[in-house]
């Protein structure tokens, strides 16, 4: 579908994009690093929220303030910054996860060029009542924040309307990866990818817009029925930058039906209340979605939900994707393939280092795994 | 029945010989570290006899409400230290990887996890929690490994959540804290089956507060020149403000300990026995190499008299109101030294240099601990700007030895050392000349 190649060309060149957009509509350009960031609140005030996704190519700068054993995403976003060629946005917000980001977000403060920079302090516990409270505060304050960094008055009403536009994206997203599910030869995985990526650059109404035909052209594409053998798998870990990934389990005879990504279903998942106060709104879907492992929300939750997910979506096997140095998630590793396992829930893990490994020796892990699922 | 049986009487004989130790150390003048560490490993391994609670606590966590309701703290990073002085933290970390858990991984996190399950290690492993205490105030990694354990034992977990500090201390994160700390104790309220004892409370809060102070006094006379104790001295008798802290046997150590280091100014003896050097050092020690470390820099007549890490047990006593400590602790835990940014952290860094006068700085990448580590590079080029004094960084871990290079570290520590002599002399020079 053309539709896509317009996602495609700003997920290539968001620098451009970005810039065009600043010129055409005047409006203002904020950045975020990571999907615990209220994005509504960010569009309520009028501005563009802009998710960074780093770069791992010629990456020289940042090896000035971090050491090795740092993850390629904290590192590429600080190159990124460093380098200059953001120079576009207005300014920076930093929710607050794991070790890394929170020290990225030190150092930004110290060595990029000031610009607004918020740090956005969540709770790391999720599930009890003064973590809930004090998430509202941190949401008021943000708010407050973004007000006098950008000069502008967020009102209740256009706090509103954000969350409205954002829960018909989020549903439309949420129907995209369902029919995913159904028509795998219309929707490409690589596809969807962009298509996400690009959800969190672009402009959210021409995304809105977008998205509508898109999910209207899926439903009416004919039924491609999936080949018999073809086995269901279901991707976990934090961020994936590697669209190459979808093409390499297609062609070892496999499928993505679903992910838990934060560059995927945790983007998505989610819907506000929209007869609630908005900031409690948003601040109780952080709550009720499932936890990036950088959080507490209990002992097992995260393994529940993905054991739940599998079931739901019929997958025959699950791929751990691990960045290289990313603790929260390499800790959450040994509990949650065990608990796969007891549910006989074949998994395999990828070891994601900068580079994924060539492509012909990945495609044959798959192949591997995709037998003897 | 047989298994039970044998493990009871390893109990008992635990338990026996704590109170033997105990008994004998009255007769001492003066405790030894080791005698208590003893008596007080014996003591929490021999808890199920005497019906006492075990709580596993971070060691940046809030132990007073523990001490005050009788709970033995046990601290599984003081546990990692001993694992890795004592060098068996490669074995324990290999074992952890293959439970599946990643070599990049913190550890302590790393030696813990694995030791659990073996009962391996310097002591046979640590007595089995009744609950588990994770504060967040030093590293994300706690809340994980914490997880891990709670999930492994069954035992209830509480977290006490201390949001980061960029750039202050707000007023939101203030009242969720605060709130937590009520939580915090209907938790022990719970574990226990018994109401908080609120009066004991503060008699714990005063001891701990009064340890602390100690703890700063004796780190204090690192400032003489020649300075009595050096940083390994101060890891060493690190040990109790990190277990110990809030009961009196930290205060009867402390000031014998206090004594005996003006004892040493008054008769001119150092750490190291020729100081010429001065040194900082910053981040946690490398475990298995203190000794070698130590004799390498006295080799070169350099001491390093201070450290950012063993000091981080008494930073933030200008936060605690003695009469009022449980409200005053919220913003005691909160606003410690690895919970601040990295510019805060430079400020203390430098404050540092000035009052122990250095004249180098040696700052430990240590790839175990990203949110100590993280951030050094820029503290380091803040130092050489403020102060203009040579840096020098090692990486290396704290207790997993695999990445230790020790002939590369020799060489770069001599050439760091010929840079200091250099300057120095230089520096002194000019002083002569000016006179
Ligand atoms: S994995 Fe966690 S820290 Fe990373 S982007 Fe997702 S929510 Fe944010
Ligand atoms: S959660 Fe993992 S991948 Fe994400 S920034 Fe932190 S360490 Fe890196
Ligand atoms: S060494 Fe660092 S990462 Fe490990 S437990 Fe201590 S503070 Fe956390």
């Amino acid at each position: 579908m053309e539709k896509f190649t317009e996602f495609k060309n700003i997920v290539t060149d968001p620098y451009t994009y970005c810039r065009k957009y600043k010129e055409e509509t005047g409006n203002k350009i904020v950045g975020f690093t990571c999907s615990y960031t209220p994005e509504e609140i960010i569009y309520a005030a009028g501005a563009l929220p802009f998710r960074l996704f780093g770069t791992d190519e010629g990456i020289h700068r940042a090896d000035m303030h971090l050491q090795s054993y740092c993850c390629s995403l904290v590192r590429g976003i600080l190159e990124e910054g460093l380098s200059g060629r953001l120079d576009f946005i207005n300014g920076v917000v930093f929710p607050h996860t794991c070790d890394s980001i929170q020290r990225l977000s030190d150092i930004w403060r110290l060595n990029v060029t000031p610009k607004f920079h918020i740090d956005l302090v969540l709770p790391v516990k999720l599930n009890t009542t003064s973590a809930r409270q004090y998430l509202i505060d941190v949401m008021e304050k943000f708010k407050k924040d973004l007000e006098s960094a950008l000069g502008v008055k967020i009102t209740d009403a256009a706090l509103s309307d954000a969350i409205k536009l954002y829960n018909q994206i989020r549903k439309l997203m949420m129907k995209l990866y369902t029919l995913r599910a159904q028509k795998p030869e219309t929707l490409k995985g690589r596809d969807l990818h962009s298509i996400i990526k690009a959800a969190m650059i672009m402009d959210r109404q021409l995304l809105l817009k977008t998205l509508s035909d898109i999910v209207e052209q899926t439903q009416k594409a004919p039924a491609s029925k999936m080949k018999p053998e073809t086995k269901k798998l279901l991707l976990t870990g934090g961020i994936c930058s590697h669209p190459d990934i979808y093409d390499i389990i297609e062609n070892a005879g496999g499928v993505v039906v679903w992910d838990d990504l934060c560059t995927g279903s945790r983007y998505f998942e989610g819907i506000l209340d929209e007869k609630a106060p908005p900031l409690e709104a948003i601040a109780q879907r952080y709550l009720d979605r499932d936890i990036c492992p950088a959080k507490h929300a209990g002992l097992t939750d995260r393994g529940e939900s993905l054991v739940q997910m599998v079931r739901q979506h019929q997958a025959d096997g699950v791929v751990f994707m691990l960045l290289k140095f990313c603790d929260p998630h390499a800790f959450d590793y040994p509990y949650i393939k065990e608990m796969l396992e007891r549910e006989n829930i074949p998994c395999m893990l990828l070891d994601m280092e900068e580079q994924l490994p060539a492509g012909g020796q990945l495609q044959t892990r798959f192949e591997t795994f995709i037998q003897i699922l | 029945m047989k298994k039970q049986i044998s493990d009871l009487l390893k109990i008992i004989g635990i338990f026996l010989f704590g109170k033997f130790k105990k008994f004998t150390m009255r007769f001492k003048k003066s405790k030894t570290m080791k005698d208590i560490m003893l008596v007080y490993y014996s003591e929490a391994k021999s808890a199920r006899l005497t019906r006492k609670k075990v709580a596993w606590i971070t060691s940046g966590g809030p132990v007073e409400p523990l001490i005050a309701m009788d709970v033995i703290p046990v601290y599984p990073e003081n546990h990692g230290a001993m694992i890795g002085a004592s060098k068996m933290g490669t074995g324990l970390c290999e074992t952890a990887e293959n439970m599946g858990y990643s070599s990049d991984l913190c550890s302590y996190a790393r030696a813990d996890i694995a030791c659990a399950t073996v009962n391996g290690g310097p002591i046979g492993g640590l007595p089995k929690p009744d609950m588990l205490v994770c504060c967040n105030n030093i590293c994300g990694t706690v809340l994980k490994w914490y997880e891990v354990q709670a999930r492994y034992f069954n035992v209830p977990l509480f977290v006490l959540d201390t949001p980061f500090c960029h750039t202050g201390y707000s007023e939101e994160t203030a009242r969720y804290v605060r709130s937590q700390i009520n939580e915090y104790i209907s938790f022990i309220e719970r574990a226990c089956g018994r109401k908080f004892d609120y009066e004991r409370v503060k008699k714990v809060g005063h001891l701990s507060l009064q340890g602390q102070q100690l703890w700063q006094k004796v780190l204090d006379t690192a400032a003489h020149k020649p300075a009595p104790l050096s940083a390994f001295d101060a890891f060493y008798h690190l040990a109790l403000i990190v277990t110990l802290r809030g009961t009196p046997e930290v205060i009867d150590y402390y000031t014998a300990l206090v004594a005996k280091m003006k004892d040493r100014i008054a008769r001119g003896i150092s750490a190291v026995p020729n100081e010429k050097y001065r040194l900082l050092w910053d981040n946690l020690p490398i475990w298995h190499r203190t000794r070698w470390l130590y004799d390498k820099f006295a080799s070169h007549d350099a001491c390093l008299v201070a450290d950012t890490y063993t000091s981080a047990w008494c930073g933030t006593m200008k936060y605690i109101d003695e009469n009022n400590f449980i409200d005053s602790m919220a913003e005691a835990y909160t606003r410690i030294y690895l919970n601040i940014g990295v510019d805060e952290m430079a400020k203390m860094v430098i404050a540092m240099i000035d009052k122990y006068d250095v004249d180098g700085f040696v700052l430990h990448s240590n790839r175990s601990c990203k949110p100590y580590s993280f951030g050094q590079m820029d503290i380091q080029r803040i130092v050489e700007k403020e102060r203009g004094i040579p840096c020098l960084m090692i990486e290396a871990d704290m207790v997993d030895e695999r990445t230790f290079s020790e002939s590369q570290i020799s060489t770069r520590i001599d050439a760091f050392m010929e840079i200091i002599k250099e300057r120095k002399k230089h520096s002194s020079s000019i002083s002569m000349a000016k006179e």
